[in-house]
């Protein structure tokens, strides 16, 4: 009896350890080893030239290495006491000049063919503006004047490890870009103020957004799903956190979206001749703080010594309302302060209010709040 | 004048300088190379515990140990200090010790030139370390300090990054002169260009490509100082200037820097093979013309680190052809290489294990290469952790593990003494297990789609970062057991012998272990 306990829990404990040993290998994640199959024709061709040149690579490889280590195993000085006398024999050079070369042309030819095809510059059953921004995506629908930011949805705590990640850590936004599927989409990619690099593997795009040039890129998703990309050229400090995710639709599901968003946007119209109370201000600016400001200005308003000014304290936030204007409408020139001016004049409102109001800013200014109406004006033409 | 009558006495045989003054004052190649190598093997350690804090927060998912912003700053410092604090000064100290010697030359040319050039180096790096601790902090914007991001967006320090920069280039440049006008005039009779060395022809290319493109990287960072304090806008869309313009100048300096960081090194693995094979190198001739091959191309290749900024298809299609034409010549190196071990007499000292992990794992970095060229797979691969595992594979088990053998080859005949064969065996058994196991996993990273300069990743990395992470560590620790291998070597050890290894040949084994503070002040005879 005692035996077989023991004999339990000893077995209990084999099976426990054997289970740990071996689960962080039934993780499928150890099997992220290659690239993924596309989802578009381009990206399939992309993907089938990748394991082509793959495979040439491994086989070149193993013809050199092979050679290599049986001269390892058989030429010791042991086995060879007497090293041989050749060098130079003009036939194996040339020999080992022109197979390469061969070689290369087989490889260059099918990549040049895929790449002309990527390069097919037409326009788009729908073309779409994308902006990058620190730290975020602008989407602009060119033909149906619909136009929203996409930021990271993850949760600071997550990042932070206070709560554990969530399945798309890192990999999430408060808005996707969707598109129909079956219909050819055109990207114009442009950026605000660094270069920022828009990537999407699953269609196989990849192009660099520059301030000052629209580069373009195509595809055609037939799968109705959701693809996510990632920022791929080093913007400042949250480049890590400025995700992309894309999802296609059907066309009648597409549709609906599109006269939602356009409903949206007149609703926020509407906003601006709304009365506004202090509070209303305050509480809608935050949300705006956080998503716009927080990464440079800090949730404290203390910004970071040297390179991102503190809101709190600072004497324009506090006392002087139409410079205040003036910096969120028009940018500071050679600084990393952007123009805001594509934000709605209740968000502009809303977010200077909210750090006029905040950390102490009230008691120690002068304390006014900034309503749309003043945005509008602000927009005014001066004479 | 009573001074130079009293130093008049001892012409025939003085010996270096006392104290401190003869490190300060000296124009003693052998003394310079010392100062340079051990220089870069502090930057190396400089560098590498900046790797240790990027592999650290990589560890895991989530951020941990540092900010997204001063992570860019570690990788960023981390780049520039390898490059050019570790590895390229690492190359002008053998350079210095070994060129004079293989050439029968009595020293550098310019002796004088020699000693500033190095002397101004550790003030570069004091002004770009010092950045750290300035508000605002050190630059944070890559190696590759794109604008605008290192103009417009650049922390205040960026001025500071930008002088030391420009002294790095005047040394490199003063270094590069220095060993052009050496090798060119100062041959003993009978060593023609096409009895030169390996490592010499090496260093006369790599000397040219410095010339040629380090007043380009001048010219880069001094636009960038114009459009950050007077007002020009080269790189400021917003002014009419265009911020492709910036990374087309820095990739016209960038890829050749590339190959002055791995030129050397094909000189030094190709001495190395040979010696440790007893037998003559395979083909002589072709090595230096793949060399020269390889060196012109690399000012036609620029614009393959740059596939996805939207240039024309036929610019494409130009700088992809252009680009995998370089594996022919450095395939014919490869094979030489091989077929050199070829029914040799093969045994593997620290030298040859060293300069065979290299011949491997350079091909495995130059495949790698080779598929980043095809402009269609590149536009996935591009500034993902692939580009990673790839320049890391040709940097590090490429130009370091060479700069190792070097050591490893030479220090017997720079220190008289042998080194512990045994500590070196484990010291390159552990550098080889830890950097593949470092840097293998990246291929896979960057394959399923983690980009680089990222300082926290999605779930699905999580596991292959954590085995980079711990190989990076291991590759980290060993290296501190070569500084301690180097010095004990330094200190004391078995007498080498002038030859010291059975195969070698060259001048440089024909003076006595350690070499003479001076050697061949009367030219060799050459047969």
């Amino acid at each position: 009896m005692l035996l077989n306990l023991f004999n339990k829990t000893k077995r209990n404990i084999f099976l426990l350890a054997l289970f740990l040993l071996v689960s962080p290998f039934m993780h499928a994640d150890w099997f992220a080893l290659n690239m993924t199959r596309g989802s578009t024709d381009i990206s399939n061709e992309v993907f089938e030239l990748h394991m082509l040149i793959f495979w040439i690579c491994v086989a070149i490889g193993v013809v050199v290495f092979s050679v290599m280590f049986y001269s390892m195993w058989a030429h010791t000085k042991e086995k060879n006491p007497v090293p041989a006398k050749f060098h130079e024999n003009h036939k194996l050079e040339i020999a080992w000049t022109i197979i390469p070369f061969l070689i290369l042309i087989a490889m260059a030819v099918p990549a040049s063919k895929t790449l002309v095809k990527i390069y097919d510059d037409e326009a788009g059953d729908i073309n779409i503006q994308v902006t990058g921004y620190q730290w975020k995506w602008q989407y602009r629908y060119l033909e149906d004047d619909v136009s929203f930011f996409s930021n990271l949805s993850t949760d600071l705590d997550e990042i932070y490890n206070l709560v554990p990640k969530g399945e798309n850590y890192l990999q999430e936004v408060d808005e996707m870009v969707v598109i129909p599927a079956g219909k050819k989409v055109r990207f114009l990619i442009t950026a605000n103020d660094v270069i920022h690099s828009w990537w999407l593997p699953a269609f196989a795009i990849k192009q660099d957004a520059i301030p000052g040039f629209v580069n373009t890129a195509w595809t055609i998703v037939d799968e109705p799903g959701i693809y996510r990309g990632k920022c791929t050229e080093l913007c400042g400090k949250n480049h890590g956190f400025m995700p992309i995710v894309v999802k296609v639709v059907e066309q009648d599901e597409y549709d609906d979206w599109v006269f939602t968003k356009k409903q949206e946007a007149i609703k926020l119209a509407e906003l601006t001749t709304k009365e506004w109370t202090t509070a209303e201000l305050i509480e809608r600016g935050e949300s705006i703080y956080e998503v716009n400001c927080v990464a440079c200005h800090q949730t404290s308003g203390q910004g970071i010594t040297g390179i991102f000014p503190a809101l709190a304290g600072s004497d324009i936030v506090m006392n002087n309302k139409d410079r205040n204007i003036e910096i969120l409408m028009e940018g500071v020139q050679g600084a990393a302060m952007n123009s805001f001016s594509y934000l709605s004049e209740v968000e502009l409102a809303a977010v200077i209010t909210y750090t006029r109001q905040s950390w102490g800013n009230a008691e120690k200014g002068d304390g006014e709040i900034v309503i749309p109406k003043d945005i509008v004006d602000y927009k005014e033409p001066k004479i | 004048m009573s001074a130079v009558i009293e130093n008049h006495h001892d012409e025939h045989d003085h010996g270096p300088a006392k104290g401190i003054t003869r490190w300060l004052y000296t124009t003693n190649h052998k003394d310079i190379g010392t100062l340079y190598l051990w220089f870069s093997f502090a930057m190396f350690l400089i560098g590498g515990a900046m790797a240790m804090v990027i592999r650290a927060e990589l560890f895991q998912p989530g951020m941990q140990i540092v900010e997204p912003e001063f992570y860019n700053q570690m990788i960023t410092l981390h780049g520039l200090i390898m490059i050019f604090g570790g590895v390229m000064p690492a190359f002008v100290g053998l350079a210095n010790w070994l060129v004079p010697m293989m050439i029968g030359a009595p020293d550098m040319a310019l002796p004088r030139m020699n000693n500033l050039s190095f002397w101004i180096l550790p003030f570069a790096f004091f002004i770009l370390l010092s950045s750290l601790f300035m508000e605002g902090g050190a630059p944070n914007f890559g190696w590759t300090f794109y604008a605008p991001l290192s103009t417009t967006y650049a922390p205040p320090s960026v001025t500071f990054f930008i002088f030391s920069v420009h002294i790095m280039g005047a040394s490199s440049i003063m270094g590069a002169i220095n060993v052009v006008v050496t090798i060119m005039n100062m041959r003993a009779p009978g060593v023609t260009l096409m009895k030169m060395p390996l490592f010499v022809w090496s260093w006369l290319i790599t000397a040219y490509l410095l010339i040629a493109v380090m007043p380009v990287l001048a010219g880069a960072v001094t636009m960038m100082l114009m459009d950050i304090h007077f007002g020009t806008s080269f790189f400021n869309a917003a002014g009419g200037g265009d911020p492709v313009l910036f990374q087309h100048i820095f990739w016209f300096f960038g890829h050749p820097e590339v190959y002055i960081m791995i030129l050397p090194a094909f000189g030094i693995v190709s001495h190395i093979i040979e010696t440790f094979s007893r037998k003559q190198l395979f083909g002589y001739s072709s090595m230096v013309w793949a060399m020269l091959s390889i060196a012109i191309l690399s000012f036609v290749v620029w614009a393959h680190h740059m596939f996805t900024v939207g240039l024309p298809l036929a610019a494409e299609i130009f700088f992809m052809w252009a680009t995998m034409l370089i594996a022919v010549p450095t395939g014919v190196k490869v094979f030489n290489w091989v077929a050199t071990m070829f029914r040799g007499s093969l045994t593997f000292e620290t030298p040859m294990l060293f300069a065979v992990a290299f011949v491997v794992l350079f091909t495995i970095g130059g495949l790698s290469g080779l598929m980043l060229a095809i402009v269609p797979a590149d536009f996935q691969y591009h500034d993902t952790y692939f580009v990673v595992a790839h320049f890391h594979y040709v940097l590090v088990p490429g130009a370091i593990f060479s700069i190792m053998a070097a050591v490893y080859y030479w220090i017997p005949k720079w220190s008289g003494n042998m080194y512990d064969e045994r500590l070196g065996k484990l010291h390159f058994w552990l550098s080889f297990v830890g950097v593949n196991v470092t840097f293998f996993p990246q291929h896979f990273i960057g394959l399923a789609g983690m980009p680089r300069r990222y300082p926290d990743y999605a779930l699905i990395f999580a596991d292959w970062n954590m085995v980079s992470s711990v190989g990076a560590f291991l590759f980290g620790f060993s290296q501190l057991l070569f500084l301690f291998i180097v010095i004990k070597t330094v200190m004391g050890g078995k007498k080498a012998t002038d030859q010291v290894w059975e195969g070698a040949k060259g001048l440089e084994w024909t003076v006595a272990s350690p070499a003479p503070y001076h050697t061949f002040s009367t030219p060799p005879k050459i047969d």
